[in-house]
């Protein structure tokens, strides 16, 4: 398990040192996710033990945004008064998003299959 | 009230409530807490374990007047985690490229389509009922992954603190929403449920995509990564052309 965690923080750190060097508007760990996905794509596959240490990391996701979610208490004014417009379009269009983009995918797929 | 060895209990819990132990631990013990009520819920998506776990820190934290700064010096150990988190994802992706590069082509088309619908009818539907505009930078990243949202609402002139709440209740309603909606839409490939959650509701969205499976989980965790990176890419170039337009 300290290997795979070490592993991971390594994957961690080229990706935080990519985006300062290149100036990327995207965050390090991304970089080191697409970091380790090339190497696992190389190597064939992930050890035993890397592959469960990260499925128990993900499987307490969740627990992973508590802190940041806690963070609604400092902006709770502003919230109560644009409740209206915040509420309705972040509902609207998360569920907007999530609607176009399963119908899309559904029916580029679909069709991709009949033609195959 | 002093007990034998000196301290109050008043002076107790100065001390511990600015120490990190106590922001760590409560933030353990809230989300287990959520867990165990989401399951005795059946592992209904309205008992989202954030959710419940968020309102119950604010509620005590309100309560016993300890500020978010003195908590988080001891959440932040949890959230950090989100970084290795991140890079774990390399690892249900990599064990689902097989059907990821079958479908490359439909999942590109069907990402644009929903990044571009979760940005801007947010921003249209914030403008509509007449929020700010700072509210509304704040608004148009929250479908992606905190700290790309967070620094795109900086690049666009919105609060990038007040962008992460943003984030995180979009997170929040995407898990909450989503079977609803597929099940309205008799959607049930694992796949586009997967990929749909993360577009529009990244991490959180990510997390309970896991629940319901690892094929859409490794879905969603690509579709939460290129929507981080597209939407970066689009919104600072066509976000503010619309909002002049929109005056």
């Amino acid at each position: 398990m300290l290997a795979a965690v070490t592993l991971l923080l390594l994957f961690q750190l080229a990706g935080e040192a990519i985006v300062l060097f290149f100036a990327l508007p995207v965050p390090g760990p991304v970089i080191g996710m697409g970091l380790l996905f090339a190497a696992l794509a190389l190597r064939g596959g992930p050890s035993v033990e890397l592959r469960g240490t990260a499925q128990n990391l993900l499987q307490h996701l969740s627990l992973l945004f508590v802190p940041a979610g806690v963070g609604v208490m400092l902006h709770i004014e502003r919230i109560a008064d644009e409740w209206l417009p915040i509420v309705v379009a972040l509902v609207a269009s998360t569920f907007a998003a999530i609607v176009v983009t399963a119908l899309v995918l559904r029916w580029l797929h679909v069709h991709e299959e009949e033609q195959s | 009230m002093t007990p034998a060895h000196g301290q109050s209990l008043g002076e107790i819990w100065v001390y511990l409530a600015a120490s990190p132990l106590l922001g760590l631990t409560l933030t353990l013990l809230a989300y287990q807490g959520a867990v165990w009520v989401n399951k005795r819920c059946g592992g209904h998506p309205l008992a989202n374990p954030v959710l419940i776990a968020v309102v119950a820190l604010v509620a005590l934290l309100s309560a016993t007047g300890t500020p978010y700064r003195t908590y988080f010096d001891g959440a932040q150990f949890v959230h950090f985690l989100l970084g290795p988190a991140t890079v774990a994802l390399a690892i249900p992706l990599h064990a689902q490229f097989g059907r990821l590069k079958r479908m490359a082509g439909p999942l590109l088309v069907a990402l644009f389509a929903g990044s571009v619908t979760a940005a801007f009818s947010a921003v249209l539907i914030g403008k509509l009922l007449g929020a700010s505009d700072a509210t509304l930078f704040s608004l148009a990243p929250k479908s992606v992954t905190t700290p790309i949202a967070m620094g795109i609402a900086e690049r666009l002139g919105g609060l990038p603190s007040l962008t992460a709440v943003l984030v995180i209740l979009t997170g929040i309603l995407g898990a909450v929403g989503a079977q609803g909606l597929y099940r309205l839409m008799r959607c049930r490939d694992a796949a586009v449920q997967g990929f749909a959650m993360g577009v529009a509701s990244h991490g959180i969205g990510t997390a309970r995509a896991f629940q319901l499976g690892e094929q859409a989980g490794a879905f969603s965790a690509l579709a939460m990564g290129l929507n981080g990176l597209l939407t970066a890419a689009l919104l600072p170039v066509l976000l503010p052309p619309l909002m002049r337009w929109l005056g």
